[in-house]
């Protein structure tokens, strides 16, 4: 059961050293303090993203040392930075789970940093858990295409549906719901950008589209005149990007500057309000995102409130809520290891940890939680956003029909 | 090959922003035989320094008018971060080897990008830039927005009024004379250390116009903006070769334009097709460079060492 304490204190919460509580393993009247990780880009461009999950996990973390979710254990969040680079992803991994107390760790953001993050978590046993990869790989190995399907790392979890799902949603509904024929598919070459992209492309072919083009970038450019020329004398309905907002911002300025006025159409990567920002020609874009908008589920009134009173700067953006209730799936497993152990932590708590996310199941902020016997989560619902008159609206939310995983 | 002459108006318009930046790396080296690896940042803070204007300017002032206060607030940040980079982090290496001043340039390179990021508000990411709103313009079966006039405008008039200095002015010849031979122009009474400052003066100036062109091209400055153009701008003035100023502006046309045409015609030539479109305009710009650099190792417009500037 997900309990939100209604009465928030009315003291807003300082962001930094997350409670200020000492470092010391016991708190009070023989309480055992378990740290919850986080990894998340905290800075640089996609700190938008990243902060909002930062925030929501403190959320989390807070809400349950409140109601005291698990008796005689304090949660504690250590949130570090990975500035969207997987080897940074790597070291903090490594730092976090030498720190025994380290129970589980939240994140990342990026598919391509949580590939260098895995190895870590495997070998220590330690549970990793994302509110954002969408990579089909992470959880079921690097042939899920041929259908052979294999949980690769034990220990890895996600809140987020895959690539595929989404891809093929995005697909489906470029094909049904706006009516498009031909389409122009962009990708930037990173791990996320080339799954969504194809997974997009098999589906809107499978359904009779046409792929009039194809074009990779690279994700740090900016300027795409060139790209852009090539796309408009190809002439599609619908320009697909599979890639992050940084990018996709400017691509469609200029494509829209250059006289293609189709809509872009993009995956989560792009479903941020940076997205609006860095870009005045956003009107009429598209994009996916996992799950249903939060501010349409009844379940996320609570968290919606709470956020707001616990007076964060930056919005909770895309992953708030996949993140809160990533957060909540750690804080159950750990419940349910301290009351299989009479109330007290076991020495060899990580291993149990993770045995226990198999197992979870709650209603969550997103939906109800429950995960695969990849990691995945059972939930598969996802949205199709538009950008209306400088924010993102929603059009369109559907569970996209379970692939055969066996 | 409808798409052409669109094509060749972005090479133009990005190779005509390599070549601004391109002069700063060309005419340092002229001067001092020194690379400063540091000139993309210069370039990056110019772009933070026009934007810092605008901001500072009313809400609500119309661009156009603007412009003229950005440009200056742009070059003036650039100058002051060239000619302090030159004061404290070049001159004292004068005369040390060769490698000690490019490691300094790397180091400051780094530096700059960090300090940005750190300091400048929300500098950890990419800053909205204004821009001009309107109608693009058609100019001879190419679009042309009113962003990327400014550049078109900007570097010729620029490289006209550099070409007059150097030609017509005392500081320019004092300047070609330092460039042949720093010691006999010493004794001649020719002050270098201040041609040495000048130069780097100029080179940031441009590079502060390439910035705010750069602004309004893609809508956005960032922290790192410099790293990758101003490599480009020193494979530009490579191209051109380096020391002399008409290369470099050349050499930032050829390499924009071969970029842009690889990008829409590699993937045609039979066989190609997977080494073509923008994931491998960067690897063209440098395999064209190699090609000219094995051809004529001085250069396209490079001449004997002597005559630089």
């Amino acid at each position: 059961m997900l309990i939100l304490t209604t009465a928030v204190t009315t003291g807003a919460l300082t962001l930094s050293a997350c409670g200020s509580r000492g470092d010391d393993n016991k708190s009070g009247e023989g309480k055992s303090t378990v740290v919850i990780g986080l990894d998340a880009p905290t800075t640089g461009e996609l700190s938008a993203l990243g902060l909002g999950i930062r925030n929501s996990a403190q959320l989390a973390i807070d809400n349950a040392n409140k109601a005291g979710e698990v008796k005689g254990v304090s949660f504690k969040l250590e949130a570090l930075d990975d500035k969207a680079l997987p080897n940074v992803g790597q070291q903090n991994a490594t730092k976090l789970a030498a720190d025994k107390n380290v129970l589980g760790v939240v994140g990342p953001l990026n598919s391509g940093v949580a590939q260098s993050m895995q190895q870590v978590s495997k070998q220590n046993d330690l549970t990793l858990i994302s509110p954002a990869n969408t990579t089909p790989d992470l959880t079921q190995g690097k042939d899920w295409k041929q259908n052979k399907r294999v949980r690769p790392f034990p220990t890895y979890f996600r809140t987020a549906t895959t690539d595929e799902v989404q891809g093929a949603f995005d697909g489906q509904y470029a094909w049904e719901k706006m009516k498009a024929k031909k389409a122009y598919v962009i990708d930037d070459q990173k791990t996320y950008g080339v799954g969504l992209a194809s997974s997009f492309k098999d589906q809107f072919g499978k359904l009779g589209g046409k792929i009039v083009g194809t074009e990779h970038v690279s994700p740090d450019d900016r300027d795409f005149k060139a790209v852009v020329s090539k796309v408009k004398s190809a002439k599609p309905d619908l320009v697909f990007y599979g890639g992050e907002y940084p990018a996709s911002g400017p691509l469609s300025q200029q494509l829209k500057d250059g006289g293609v006025t189709v809509p872009l159409m993009g995956g989560d990567g792009m479903y941020s309000a940076d997205y609006i920002k860095l870009n005045k020609k956003a009107q009429g874009d598209y994009a996916s995102s996992v799950g249903k908008p939060v501010e349409e589920l009844p379940s996320a009134k609570k968290f919606i409130a709470g956020y707001k009173a616990a007076g964060f700067k930056e919005a909770y953006e895309a992953y708030g809520g996949s993140t809160y209730d990533a957060t909540w799936a750690l804080i159950q497993a750990v419940k349910q290891v301290v009351q299989d152990n009479d109330g007290k932590l076991p020495d060899d708590a990580r291993k149990k940890v993770v045995d226990a996310m198999n197992k979870v199941t709650f209603d969550g902020v997103t939906g109800p939680i429950a995960f695969d016997k990849y990691g995945d989560t059972t939930n598969t619902m996802i949205t199709a956003y538009q950008v209306d008159k400088g924010a993102w609206a929603s059009r369109f939310s559907a569970e996209f029909k379970k692939f055969d995983k066996s | 090959m409808s798409e052409l002459p669109q094509q060749l108006a972005n090479g133009l318009i990005l190779g005509a922003m390599y070549g601004l930046i391109a002069i700063g790396y060309t005419m340092v080296y002229g001067i001092v035989q020194l690379i400063n690896f540091a000139h993309g940042e210069i370039f990056m803070v110019g772009g933070f320094g026009a934007l810092s204007v605008f901001l500072a300017l009313p809400a609500g002032t119309s661009l156009a008018l603007a412009l003229p206060a950005m440009l200056l607030g742009g070059i003036a940040v650039s100058v002051l971060v060239g000619i302090a980079a030159e004061r404290f982090a070049y001159r004292p290496l004068r005369g040390a080897p060769r490698l000690a001043p490019l490691i300094t340039a790397i180091g400051l390179s780094i530096a700059l990008q960090q300090a940005v990021w750190k300091w400048y508000p929300d500098g950890k990411q990419a800053r909205v830039f204004p821009q001009f709103k309107g109608h693009a313009f058609d100019i001879l079966g190419a679009t042309v927005q009113r962003g990327d006039l400014f550049v078109l405008i900007a570097a010729p008039a620029c490289m006209i009024a550099l070409g007059f200095f150097v030609a017509r002015t005392r500081s320019g010849r004092a300047m070609q004379a330092t460039a042949q031979d720093p010691d006999t122009a010493q004794l001649m009474g020719i002050n270098t250390d201040r041609i040495i400052v000048l130069a780097f003066a100029i080179g940031a100036a441009f590079a502060g116009v390439a910035a705010v062109a750069y602004g309004l091209r893609t809508g956005e400055v960032q922290f790192r903006m410099g790293f990758i153009m101003g490599l480009k701008a020193f494979t530009a003035a490579v191209l051109g070769g380096i020391g002399n100023i008409y290369g470099a502006m050349l050499g930032g046309v050829v390499l924009g334009i071969a970029e842009a045409l690889a990008t829409a015609y590699i993937e045609e030539i039979p066989g190609m097709q997977q080494f073509g479109g923008g994931a491998w305009k960067d690897v063209w710009a440098f395999v064209l460079l190699i090609l000219v650099l094995l051809l004529r190792p001085q250069g396209l417009l490079g001449e004997r060492v002597a005559d630089r500037a």
